[in-house]
């Protein structure tokens, strides 16, 4: 969890020189209608992205999430309304040549399991028509970015990967062109806990590093929060109830729908965003043999070492084992109170 | 983080024990068919020659006869096949791909009635309104071998993964390189079964060309019974069987090849 903290803080200073970073997407009150339905699917849908930005659309199944992320690279054709990528109208331009240059991550991956993990992710390079040397470099790049080996699974086949191995190179697979935008349809939602949970790490750290701009939908509240610079609450027809960031989301929930979508134990999330250090520190006691926590982990963190040690407060370690501050429980709720909606959260 | 590159690399080490996909093509349970068949073939052989032939079956149970009309058989065999492959594949691709309901209802039940009407009533009918020969008999058996074909065609292409064609897509490439990169190749293995279906189909059918002065084995066939004689009967049907049995084995060898890897 002090990963994601630590990512956030930092992905918009990011600007590899290796990668193409992110570009700004708009949307201009776009609108589906299926032929023969009444209700439109997405109905009357704006916002603006921020390049860089890591944008959740989270909402109940059936709501136009998806639709509303497919209606970007066209996979779906808009009714109505105006899509541009960094100022560039998207329905003005060719969908084949438009989808090369947008990275697409399904939930179901879509590996071509007729070609090798390194021709799956070539696959757009050669589109673009890329030199064979080009290709060959950038595929072993990627399946290191992604931590596959490229000895060990350039040649394999999808069928040969485990499930969260297919992912990585799924997602290695939609950078291989070094688009500026990506999108991400539940990339994570069809693999189990533990690996969803080492993915969604990687993939912040990745994220931090390339600094694209990300459309990644998904029903899982928590995984919004994990990853999310802003995060999109949609409910029927891709109404957005709220767009913000996490910790203001957490902190001044928009109305009842986004509530519930919270559920349970708001505080305890909101908590796990806040780095220990955002607390008002108090002498440390010094004492060796006393539990503490390190520098960089979150106040969810601190307040979890309290209530295991049963101790008013705690000590905090930098990275060589010196204290630097006690945090205490009363500093902890402290932060909650003083960061009221409205207010920009620390690091963001 | 650390433990994270940990645990990669344990997995990488489990994962370098498995083999790769390497599709075992030259099997012991791959030369059965082979070696059956020599045996049926070598008992034949051993049976006519202990017989004593008369003058008739002798100017049919000799070498010259019997391998002009496996000749003509095969040709009948082989072209009919390539035939249909050349004109049903095409027309399954476009089947496939045809948002119209109607155009492939269409398409799918005249293939059906060409299946499905006898194929000695196609055959003479053919011969009846049109001509005798061999001609005739390759239009017969294209009609009566498209079903299998054009079906498995459509089949093999609508069975191709939904979010594979979606990720294509989504990668941008155009609705041919679609097809043609993807969809084709997946399709293989189901468009061969059918061609393979089609060509034992024909060893079959093309018994019956006989009937209008086509050649093949059928005239060993339908001559040995008229005649009553026979071990020209019994060499004729054998040697279909057989044939049927090595082009079964010979397709079957060829779809193992050409099947990508990976599937």
């Amino acid at each position: 969890m002090s990963d994601s903290t630590a990512t956030r803080a930092t992905t918009d200073a990011a600007s590899a020189d290796s990668t193409q970073s992110g570009v700004a997407i708009t949307l201009d009150k776009v609108t589906k209608v299926y032929p023969g339905q009444e209700t439109p699917a997405v109905d009357d849908f704006s916002m603006s992205v921020r390049p860089g930005e890591l944008v959740m659309f989270v909402g109940p199944s059936g709501c136009g999430k998806t639709t509303t992320m497919k209606m970007i690279n066209r996979i779906i054709e808009p009714s109505s309304g105006s899509i541009a990528i960094d100022g560039r109208d998207v329905l003005s331009l060719n969908p084949n040549e438009l989808r090369r240059h947008i990275g697409y991550v399904i939930q179901q991956i879509g590996l071509f399991p007729h070609m090798t993990i390194a021709e799956n992710i070539a696959v757009v390079p050669r589109l673009l028509g890329w030199s064979k040397q080009k290709i060959a470099d950038r595929v072993d790049e990627l399946l290191q970015t992604v931590q596959l080996d490229p000895g060990t699974f350039a040649a394999r086949y999808p069928k040969q990967l485990s499930g969260g191995q297919q992912q990585r190179v799924g997602v290695a697979r939609a950078l291989a062109a070094d688009p500026p935008v990506m999108l991400m349809d539940e990339p994570f939602g069809a693999t189990d806990p533990i690996t969803r949970e080492k993915l969604q790490a990687e993939f912040l750290r990745l994220q931090e590093s390339i600094g694209k701009t990300i459309i990644f939908v998904t029903h899982d509240f928590d995984e919004a929060i994990r990853l999310g610079d802003r995060i999109a609450v949609l409910s029927d027809r891709s109404q957005i109830e709220q767009f913000d960031t996490p910790a203001n989301i957490l902190s001044g929930p928009a109305n009842d729908y986004v509530r519930s979508f919270i559920g349970q134990g708001a505080a305890l999330k909101r908590l796990a965003l806040i780095p220990v250090t955002d607390a008002k520190l108090k002498a440390a006691s010094g004492a060796s043999g006393v539990p503490s926590v390190p520098v960089e982990a979150s106040l969810r963190d601190a307040l979890d070492a309290l209530v295991l040690a049963g101790v008013p407060a705690i000590d905090v370690v930098d990275g060589d084992g010196r204290a630097v501050g006690a945090v205490s429980v009363e500093a902890i709720s402290e932060v909650l109170g003083a960061e009221l909606p409205g207010v920009p959260p620390a690091g963001a | 983080m650390m433990a994270t590159v940990t645990t990669d690399t344990q997995l990488m080490a489990t994962r370098t024990l498995v083999p790769p996909a390497r599709r075992r093509i030259f099997t012991l349970k791959r030369f059965i068919t082979p070696i059956v068949v020599v045996v049926i073939l070598a008992l034949l052989l051993w049976w006519v020659s202990s017989l004593e032939l008369d003058s008739i079956e002798q100017r049919t149970l000799n070498w010259n006869y019997i391998t002009l009309r496996i000749g003509e058989h095969l040709s009948l065999t082989v072209v009919a096949s390539a035939l249909v492959a050349v004109l049903a594949i095409p027309l399954g691709i476009a089947t496939a791909k045809s948002p119209s309901k109607v155009f492939r209802s269409i398409v799918l039940a005249l293939a059906n009635i060409g299946q499905a009407t006898p194929a000695v009533g196609v055959v003479i009918l053919l011969a009846i309104v049109w001509q005798t020969g061999y001609t005739t008999a390759l239009v017969a058996l294209v009609i009566y071998a498209f079903l299998p074909v054009l079906r498995n065609t459509m089949i093999g292409i609508d069975q191709v993964d939904a979010n594979v064609r979606e990720s294509a897509r989504g990668m941008g490439m155009t609705p041919m390189q679609v097809l043609t990169r993807i969809e084709l190749p997946l399709a293989v293995p189901v468009i061969l079964a059918g061609l393979r279906t089609a060509l034992v189909f024909c060893v079959g059918v093309a018994t019956i060309a006989t009937f209008i002065n086509a050649g093949g084995l059928g005239d060993m066939i339908v001559n040995g019974l008229k005649l009553q004689r026979y071990p020209v009967l019994v060499v004729g049907a054998v040697l279909v069987a057989c044939i049927a049995l090595l082009i079964d084995w010979v397709a079957g060898f060829v779809e193992d090849i050409v099947t990508p890897r990976g599937l």
